[in-house]
């Protein structure tokens, strides 16, 4: 027996559903979206054939994944989590062990219409599933050590999966992802301080250890982090991305040298211009102004899910709506640094705007969930 | 026992809103990154992203013509022919290249080369399939280009030179760009960095580069990250080179050089009014055309091994002991010192004897009575020891140096040499020991130390026959320009002089007992006065000087005397001065004297010495398909 079934009558019913849609977080994901086709359409030369047209029609069935599931009770997303965990990591060893070998890392599942990447499926399976074991487990055994082994087991399984693919940018999101979910379901901060310290201490022993007889990681590696820390020191090299990402960026000025006016990008010196590095193309062509715009907007997005969190009592709502606010964080901020020259090149797209189905997919799947946990939230 | 569902909320609120806080403040990051790279670096990363975008096209300017006296040209630029085919264009370009090989000839093996080139590069780099193609083949691949995609005829230009022997040590000849060229010359022009852009090696083609080169047209086009074109932005205009006019006067020079062709010889016919250098001939020759297709290692080593030195230009870059020549120089130093008037006789014995070291004067038995007139005249060694002793090394160089020799005369053109007036100072610092009393002696008959070229000698005969510090010009127009006369105003000497020494070089031509009798000019008005130089290139051995004086013919030829001859003409009304040099010649008289005589007379016999006019330079700006290279010649219609 739980709370939330002594709550069921407060929560809106038939028409009124629709004015407890979250109308300001939707109009929010539809501006993005909309930067993103822009941005799309210039990357492209004017061509509208090669990215924004699939990536709109993508957008489309998105909106309409979305609305179809912020209609569903929460309740129902409940009960399904353990189902769409298992789902999800199943799909994981699909891929990772009858992907084509030979291809090199196949990372995703052609469904015809879409290539579905299981590991994005996962960053909201894995919150759905942890915030279902928070809403179940006692409040006064959060904290337990032996309650705390079940939720990272089923952090570091899909974590070790994506992994092997190998995709470690991924694997981080996903633990960022499930490290809030728990940090919010009232986790003890001292886990979270001596994970913190375990991690920073990791750091300094790789860092400390180059060059010792116990060296940890290959020299090859470590290379890497110093191309990361300078990219100019390897300009055409590993830096060369990571340069002209910063040299797209700084060129836009304040304003911007106006739409499709943009040079990094049109004239291929940006790699990976309408996937990962999108947003330099953006700040290329809109400046700074354009940069501040998409973030205050990303940044409202995230705030409006916090807001709906904090009102909701429905536990399990609310630590899904956090779960999905912060990956959906993780997204921009990881993928901004990166672009910005403040993370290494990690190969995150910037969330609703970088041409790519299955993200977007998983996203706008997400945000339904956060749209039925708004609408259902007791009140 | 179980909290209230209030107190969950309440803490659940509290980390969403310190989660909610740490987000912020993350995006505040962000934001703070963006103005950095954004606001306050923007305008290094706009040159930043402005450098990858641009790149520079330049087209080549026509290097400016060179034109002799007459408006003949003697350095054009030639159409070069080549074929071009750009891979992604040819679509198929084995067929192309078959099809192609119907209309040029073409072997299996350029057309495996070409399929080769093409493909490490990338498809729509153009790649060179021929060259040298002349005007009928290029106008039948031309006509036939709907049926050749991807295949371009090109013309281009090259260097020629359509006179090589009579201005090879002239204009010299132009060459490709090499590194060394470019760590020699402080030159920040565009164009250098062009492969294989020729710029000039030699003679004037390297002195009057700047003008010659022109300036190239600057295309500045848009660049992707793999370097093909997308499109031009703008273009800056180029300036074609200036064309340049000598002083030089084809035929005289032709006939110059007829007259010493199978010798080493240098002949330099100067006019004494305006400096204009009409001949500037030296032998052997060499033809520069060969330097600019790029010499075969054979032609190049035959040049080097001959002992004549083809190479060099015997006119400005070989310094000879002017012997005699040098005499009126020490005539005019002793004459403006005092120490001699044009009466006073001194006796020549053959030989004088000085700190117990004898100098020989050239016969035996001695002139008896010598004046400075008869001292010229046959050239008596005695009289100018005795002079020179008298009025001083110092005097003696000084007045060389008013004489044009020993010092640098500013011509355009390669390895000019100084010569050498030599002083006490020069040989304390150079050889370290102190000037004696001999030095003067042997300077006082052009031997010792003493060192002149060719066009110095000219100088210095122009000088004394007009009294003024003439210079020499070698150009006499740089594009609309013309090239100022320099030096036409009276030397600091005496004219009386000045005549007296004239007076003794008629005679050394003139006069019965002249040294020089044998190549007099025997028409009124076209009296030649000079002075003849046997100089000598070896110690006479004490061995030699018991067993009597060895003959110059039985010498081995680098061992003999270099015969020297300096003259103008005519005596009363000086127009043009001569220098002769055959080196290792023999006697001046005998060798190099006729040879002044007869390149005097052709120049004083020719009837029209002036100025031919130029093709104007606007026509030819007017069309720049026709000159600039790199164009492509367009297909014509084909109705």
């Amino acid at each position: 027996m739980s709370f939330y079934d002594q709550q069921t009558q407060t929560i809106p019913t038939g028409f009124n559903k629709i004015l407890a849609y979250h109308w300001a977080l939707t109009l929010l994901i539809i501006s993005a979206s909309a930067i993103g086709f822009l941005m799309l359409f210039s990357v492209a030369d004017g061509d509208i054939n090669r990215w924004a047209q699939p990536q709109m029609i993508r957008f489309a069935l998105g909106m309409i994944v979305m609305t179809i599931m912020a209609f569903i009770p929460i309740s129902t997303y409940r009960s399904l989590s353990f189902l769409v965990y298992l789902i999800a990591l199943a799909l994981l060893v699909v891929v990772d062990f009858m992907g084509d070998a030979s291809k090199g890392a196949q990372r995703w599942i052609d469904l015809g219409f879409i290539r579905l990447q299981p590991s994005e499926l996962m960053k909201v399976a894995l919150v759905m599933v942890l915030a279902l074991y928070y809403s179940w487990l006692d409040r006064d055994r959060v904290s337990k050590p032996q309650w705390l082994l079940p939720p990272l087991i089923l952090t570091f399984i899909p974590m070790a999966l994506v992994l092997r693919q190998p995709d470690l940018g991924t694997a981080m999101l996903l633990f960022a992802g499930a490290a809030v979910v728990m940090f919010m379901a009232g986790v003890s901060w001292w886990y979270f301080a001596t994970g913190a310290s375990a991690a920073a201490g990791l750091v300094f022993a790789v860092l400390y250890s180059k060059g010792q007889s116990w060296q940890l990681l290959k020299d090859y590696q470590y290379k890497r982090i110093a191309t990361f820390l300078d990219p100019s020191n390897d300009p055409l090299g590993a830096g060369y991305h990571i340069t002209q990402s910063k040299i797209a960026l700084g060129s836009g000025g304040i304003s911007g040298r106006g739409f499709m006016q943009g040079t990094q990008g049109r004239l291929n010196f940006l790699p990976e211009k309408h996937t990962d590095f999108i947003f330099t193309t953006l700040a290329e062509e809109f400046g700074f102004a354009g940069g501040m715009t998409l973030l205050l907007i990303y940044g409202l997005i995230v705030m409006f899910c916090v807001v709906s969190a904090i009102s909701n009592n429905n536990r399990y709502g609310a630590l899904v709506t956090l779960g999905v606010s912060a990956t959906f964080f993780f997204y921009f901020a990881v993928n901004m640094s990166m672009v910005m020259g403040m993370a290494p090149v990690v190969g995150v797209p910037l969330p609703l705007v970088s041409y790519g189905g299955s993200a977007m997919l998983v996203l706008l799947a997400g945000f339904g969930l956060v749209q039925s946990a708004h609408i259902h939230r007791p009140r | 026992m179980r909290r209230s569902e209030k107190e969950k909320n309440k803490n659940i609120s509290r980390r969403a809103f310190i989660f909610l806080s740490a987000q912020v403040g993350f995006m505040g990051l962000l934001g703070y990154r963006m103005r950095q790279l954004g606001v306050e670096q923007s305008q290094q990363f706009r040159l930043l992203a402005e450098e990858n975008r641009i790149s520079m096209q330049l087209v080549p300017p026509a290097r400016g013509l060179i034109y002799d006296r007459k408006g003949k040209p003697v350095a054009i630029n030639e159409p070069l022919y080549r074929i071009q085919m750009i891979r992604e264009q040819a679509i198929e370009p084995e067929r192309i290249l078959r099809r192609l090989a119907e209309i040029i000839p073409l072997s299996d093996d350029q057309m495996n080369q070409v399929l080769k080139a093409a493909r490490e590069r990338r498809p729509w780099v153009p790649v060179t399939v021929t060259e040298n193609l002349n005007w009928a083949q290029v106008s039948a691949v031309a006509a036939n280009t709907p049926s050749l995609p991807g295949i371009t005829p090109i013309v281009g230009t090259y260097r020629k030179y359509p006179y090589p022997q009579e201005y090879c040590h002239i204009v010299g000849y132009v060459g490709p760009v090499s590194d060394y060229d470019l760590s020699k010359i402080e030159d920040d022009d565009p164009l250098l960095r062009i492969p294989r852009f020729q710029i000039g090696k030699n003679g004037v083609e390297t002195r009057a580069e700047h003008d010659l080169r022109g300036k190239a047209e600057i295309k500045r086009i848009e660049v992707n990250a793999v370097g093909r074109v997308m499109r031009q932005i703008d273009s800056k205009a180029g300036e074609p080179g200036k064309n340049l006019q000598l002083t030089v006067d084809t035929d005289l020079q032709r006939i110059a050089l007829e007259r010493i062709s199978d010798k080493s010889a240098g002949v330099v016919l100067m006019d004494v009014n305006n400096g204009d250098i009409l001949a500037l001939a030296s032998a052997p020759t060499f033809d520069p055309n060969k330097f600019v297709t790029g010499i075969s290692v054979a032609d190049w080593k035959a040049l080097n091994a001959n002992e004549y030195r083809p190479l060099a230009n015997k006119t400005v870059s070989g310094t000879y002991p002017p012997g005699s020549t040098y005499k009126m120089v020490v005539a005019l130093a002793a004459l403006e010192a005092g120490v001699i008037d044009a009466k006073e006789q001194i006796r020549c014995r053959g030989s004088i004897e000085v700190y117990g070291s004898k100098f020989h004067c050239w016969r035996r038995g001695g002139h008896g009575k010598v004046n400075l007139i008869r001292s010229l005249r046959e050239s008596c060694d005695v009289y100018f020891y005795e002079i020179a002793e008298r009025v001083g090394i110092e005097n003696i160089s000084a007045m060389a140096r008013k004489l044009g020799l020993g010092t640098r005369h500013a011509l355009p053109l390669t390895a000019i040499r100084e010569g050498l007036a030599p002083t006490k100072e020069w040989k304390r610092r150079v050889k370290g020991e102190d000037w004696v009393i001999g030095d003067t002696l042997n300077a006082g008959i052009g031997q010792g130390f003493t060192l002149a070229s060719p066009l110095q000698l000219a100088i210095m005969a122009a000088r004394i026959a007009t009294g003024t510090a003439i210079d020499p010009r070698l150009i006499n127009s740089v594009g609309e320009a013309g090239w100022p006369i320099k030096g036409n105003t009276p030397l600091d000497i005496n004219p009386e002089h000045l005549a007296l020494v004239r007076q003794g070089m008629f005679e050394v031509v003139n006069s019965s007992r002249g040294t020089a009798r044998g190549s007099k000019i025997p028409v009124k008005g076209m009296e030649m006065a000079g002075k003849t130089g046997t100089s000598q290139v070896r110690r006479i051995t004490k061995a030699e000087r018991a067993s009597g004086v060895v003959r110059n013919e039985d010498l081995p030829w680098k061992r003999r005397d270099h015969a020297l001859f300096v003259a103008f003409a005519p005596y009363d009304n000086p127009k043009y001065a001569v220098a002769v040099i055959v080196e290792h010649g023999g006697g001046g008289s005998k060798v190099a004297a006729p040879i002044a005589r007869d390149v005097m007379r052709a120049a004083l016999e020719s009837t029209d010495t002036g100025y031919g006019n130029l093709p104007s330079q606007k026509r030819r700006t007017g069309d720049p398909d026709e000159q600039s290279p790199q164009t492509p010649i367009k297909p014509r219609n084909r109705a």
